[in-house]
């Protein structure tokens, strides 16, 4: 499997505080792959860089072939079309309805016609789960799970080929969360994504990743399958994963 | 990765059209094949249309829905397609947009007619008006709370407020004072020499700076400085539910935010408009002694004698009034804002515009009474 996005010795400094001390990852093409550690430890840090939102000090981020040092503002524009993110917040714009939310980037940077315009917009509204009359409203007349799908209707709509996802999880009530994980999965499968994945979720961890990162002490303690990073020997990953081995039982 | 390019390739054998597409069709180059397959939209004489994908090396969803769109909107014309494709992924593709497509989804946001655009606008004046009579009744009752309780004033709010709203201002205050102090004495000095009546200039700054303008321009300077910023903390805290948060420790926010706003506003208000008054009268003696060569000296003694103390007060007396206004409609916009960004902003302003008109009302009222009352 061809490797999509390789960080090698990432040194990231805020001011006088070290955030992260020469990591190296690769996440590889059509995985889910997940950022985990405790609170601080810089794993939305790190998605923030492959996002082109936050520079890094030294050290090496490869993104769909594309070095992230230097990069020029035309090969970041070109970049950012072929990613999507879903942030924590969401982040739709309250002054847009759900379609125009998903439509604004089809309009900035295609001439499509406005009926096909429509039935993309149609299409993403569907995949994602809500309902075609979803689309009229505004973001502040959403539920919070609705208001995710939304998101994540807008993150898809470029057809990227990768897809960032910032606690997708968290906010949501067990049952939506589980629904969103099932949503995560069956996405990747309809649209062949590579997604990355910053969660604390347990649930979401063994259900929907591939391969997974641990970061602790400003280094990768753990990278690999849930089995392999379960046999590391370290102290976050003992106790995060004791309440998760207590879950299973 | 880069991208190749599409290309649309049209030929026509008798009655049958045949689009062959190669290289990437994906939605970054979908425009032009778009734009191209729409020139060929209507061809006569045709009765079979052939899509050719075989050649295709990328394909998307978008591009699925356009091919999707054109073969349905040729078969509702009666012209038979086919699609050919060698690649089972894009087959897989195309089944699933199809399964998830909606052909007639417009997302035209419900809109009012025009009666009901006023209806709404009528209800909502009238909202605002009733929450603006029950905010200014909490804020009563909080006070009232305060004057049996004076132990739970909040002594040290208050001194923050009066240093943030009140003796941060004092620079800008003073400085657009003493501007206009200038601009007053200059232009009536060039039509008081032509009557040779240089030394009413003192009557008429005296009089119209401390009556009038000092506490009227002090007002729309601090409404445009703390007003806005009062609606726009109140509004964020709101969002933030950092108000929710003080209700449910039992901190009152009328107790612990709007109250100690109000009453450092009004207090500091007066002061404001004192040095106001300063600064403004030292801008009309610096003019009237070099443009009419009115000594400060004389200047002084003639304000003495013809501008009543009377006019002085009154200029005092307008300031926790107009205070209590800024403040107070500041608060209640920050109160109104609701759950999105658009509306901090939104509330911002109409509280700048609300407390500069309400102060203009207000001071059209004191007008009017003082005329009636003499003085």
């Amino acid at each position: 499997m061809k490797p999509i996005i390789i960080a090698k010795d990432v040194v990231t400094r805020f001011d006088e505080k070290l955030v992260h001390d020469g990591l190296s990852l690769h996440i590889n093409e059509g995985e889910i792959y997940g950022l985990l550690g405790p609170s601080g430890c810089g794993k939305s840090t790190l998605m923030r860089e492959m996002i082109l939102l936050e520079s890094y000090e030294s050290g090496v981020i490869n993104v769909l072939d594309e070095n992230l040092n230097n990069i020029s503002a035309l090969a970041s524009q070109k970049l950012r079309k072929q990613f999507g993110v879903l942030f924590q917040s969401n982040a739709l714009f309250t002054s847009l309805s759900v379609a125009e939310n998903i439509a604004v980037a089809l309009k900035e940077y295609t001439s499509l016609s406005q009926s096909l315009i429509n039935e993309i917009v149609a299409f993403k509204i569907d995949i994602v789960g809500l309902k075609q009359e979803d689309g009229c409203l505004y973001p502040s007349q959403l539920s919070g799970g609705m208001r995710k799908k939304a998101a994540l209707a807008r993150a898809l709509v470029m057809d990227p080929r990768l897809l960032f996802l910032d606690e997708p999880t968290s906010g949501l009530d067990p049952i939506s969360a589980r629904e969103f994980d099932a949503l995560v999965l069956k996405l990747k499968e309809m649209l062949q994504l590579t997604i990355v994945m910053v969660s604390h979720d347990l649930n979401s961890i063994k259900t929907t990743l591939d391969r997974m990162a641990v970061i602790d002490h400003k280094k990768i303690v753990a990278e690999g399958t849930l089995e392999e990073v379960m046999a590391t020997d370290s102290p976050f990953i003992k106790t995060f994963f004791t309440t998760y081995s207590k879950h299973l039982r | 990765m880069n991208d190749n390019g599409a290309a649309l390739q049209v030929e026509t054998e008798e009655d049958t059209l045949v689009f062959t597409f190669s290289g990437d069709l994906i939605l970054g180059v979908l425009s032009q094949i778009e734009a191209q397959l729409h020139f060929h939209k209507s061809p006569p004489d045709i009765k079979t249309v052939i899509y050719n994908l075989e050649a295709v090396e990328r394909f998307d969803s978008a591009a699925a829905l356009m091919i999707l769109s054109q073969i349905r909107k040729m078969e509702g014309r009666g012209v038979e397609c086919t699609l050919l494709y060698k690649n089972d992924e894009f087959g897989r593709l195309l089944d699933m947009v199809k399964k998830h497509s909606h052909t007639n989804s417009t997302f035209m946001p419900v809109g009012d007619t025009p009666l009901e655009v006023l209806g709404k606008k009528i209800i909502q004046i009238l909202e605002t008006l009733i929450g603006f009579l029950s905010f200014f009744g909490q804020v009563v009752s909080a006070l009232s709370h305060y004057l049996f309780s004076p132990r739970s004033i909040r002594i040290k709010e208050i001194m923050f407020e009066m240093n943030e709203s009140a003796l941060k201002a004092l620079g800008i205050v003073s400085l657009t004072m003493f501007l206009v102090g200038i601009v007053i004495a200059y232009q009536s000095s060039v039509q008081l020499k032509i009557y040779g009546a240089n030394i009413f200039i003192v009557d008429m700054l005296g009089i119209s700076i401390l009556r009038e303008l000092a506490p009227m321009l002090t007002a729309i300077v601090v409404a445009g400085r703390s007003g806005s910023a009062y609606a726009a903390q109140i509004g964020v805290m709101k969002i933030t539910e950092e108000l929710d948060a003080m209700r449910t420790m039992g901190f009152d926010p009328y107790a612990f935010l709007v109250l100690p706003r109000i009453l450092a506003l009004m207090i500091m208000m007066p002061i404001l408009i004192f040095v106001a008054d300063m600064m403004g009268m030292i801008g009309g003696m610096l003019i009237a002694n070099l443009e009419l060569g009115l000594t400060p000296v004389l200047f002084l003694d003639r304000f003495a004698e013809v501008v009543d103390i009377r006019h002085f007060w009154i200029g005092m007396l307008k300031g926790p009034f107009f205070a209590l206004l800024i403040a107070s409609i500041g608060i209640f916009h920050g109160l109104m804002v609701k759950n999105d960004t658009q509306s901090i902003g939104m509330n911002t302003t109409k509280s700048v515009v609300q407390a500069i008109f309400a102060v203009i009302i207000c001071d059209a009222f004191f007008s009017i009474i003082f005329t009636n009352l003499g003085i």
